[in-house]
């Protein structure tokens, strides 16, 4: 749910990272973090564990330009990703304008990849959203590992829409803002759609 | 699915107004008005020293979680939050089930009267948030809201976002 302001004449989206325990959905945000100007950023905020290890989010607000004299703004946000908590992750998809999600592509984390994405179909369907018509893009990360499976196979596990994919190394910034361009883009289609 | 939340320049400056109003009343340091998820909509006081938009966000995270608990105890919602630290106090409150009103405070007032002043300002917010919302159902419907800046959106204003 984007936030229209006519009165400062600012648009703001939100988009959320979603994705098992340790695939890398703070690492993104920290990329874009570090290679961002900083008149573009606010603070990176981490709501974390001692072990930085999500606990609640992490929430990096993105000043991106114009559009037609309005300012537009995106919120990124990442959910916790393991798997006890559940009731955090929901909370933090309210409102949400776009999911990038996260796939870990070392082939023990097969499982856990599946497992994220149904919470979150199930998750989106509690807030009243419908997965397959929210602006979506999955990212394959840590295609840098020796153990990865193939992004066919991946894609056809995770991606059965289609959506646009990317390969990552989030850690080294591989991917990272052709992963979020990609959804921000969606976002604004969809804003056009509407209005 | 909710739908997008516009603010007319109109409202705003009601808005503004009662923010402005409250945050002498009550004496405060800041007067905070946050969407439920996390947009800053309007402050009133000194806001310099303050990472607003991070404020916004983590209010409406932690009202998100203090909603969580309240379902799991079988409450609707808790309305009503207050911090107090060993300068300032924060005073959060839940407004219309959508807004979240923050008030930052220190010693110069008392929760009381904050507490009474946010009591009469939130019936007022109420009112020109209904007023928000059927401003924006009634301009749907009648498809005013081709007007919107983002209608003629082009796909090079998209790509010029990224260059």
């Amino acid at each position: 749910m984007s936030f229209i302001n006519y009165a400062s004449r600012e648009i703001n989206c939100k988009i959320v990272y979603y994705g098992p325990g340790l695939c890398g959905k703070t690492t993104n945000l920290q990329y874009v973090y570090k290679k961002t100007n900083p008149d573009q950023k606010g603070k990176l905020i981490s709501l974390a564990t001692e072990t930085e290890r999500t606990l609640f989010f992490d929430f990096l607000p993105l000043a991106l330009g114009d559009i037609k004299g309005f300012k537009v703004r995106f919120h990124l946000y990442t959910v916790p990703g393991q798997v006890f908590y559940a009731a955090s992750r929901k909370l933090i998809l309210k409102g949400v304008d776009g999911v990038v999600f996260v796939a870990d592509s070392q082939i023990e984390r097969m499982e856990a990849n599946i497992e994220s994405l149904e919470d979150l179909r199930i998750n989106l369907a509690e807030q009243g959203y419908e997965l397959d018509k929210l602006p979506y893009t999955v990212q394959h990360n840590k295609r840098d590992l020796s153990n990865v499976a193939p992004v066919e196979n991946m894609n056809k596990l995770l991606n059965p829409r289609n959506v646009p994919s990317f390969e990552g190394c989030a850690v080294s910034g591989v991917g990272v803002f052709e992963t979020l361009k990609n959804v921000a883009k969606q976002v604004l289609v969809e804003l056009k759609k509407h209005c | 699915m909710s739908s997008d939340l516009v603010m007319y320049e109109e409202e705003f400056q009601k808005i503004d107004e009662e923010l402005q109003k409250l945050f002498q009343q009550a004496n405060a340091k800041v007067v905070f008005l946050v969407d439920k998820n996390g947009q800053l909509i309007a402050s009133a006081g000194d806001t310099h020293e303050i990472d607003t938009t991070s404020l916004a966000s983590l209010t409406a995270g932690n009202i998100a979680a203090t909603g969580g608990i309240a379902r799991l105890l079988g409450e609707k919602e808790f309305t009503i939050l207050f911090h107090e630290g060993e300068k300032d106090n924060i005073h959060i409150s839940l407004i219309g089930q959508r807004i979240i009103l923050v008030v930052i405070f220190d010693k110069r007032t008392s929760l009381g009267l904050v507490r009474l002043r946010v009591k009469k300002s939130s019936e007022a917010l109420v009112i020109i948030f209904n007023n928000i919302t059927s401003k924006a159902e009634k301009e749907k419907s009648e498809g005013k809201l081709d007007e919107s800046p983002f209608a003629e959106i082009s796909d090079e204003d998209i790509d010029n976002l990224f260059k």
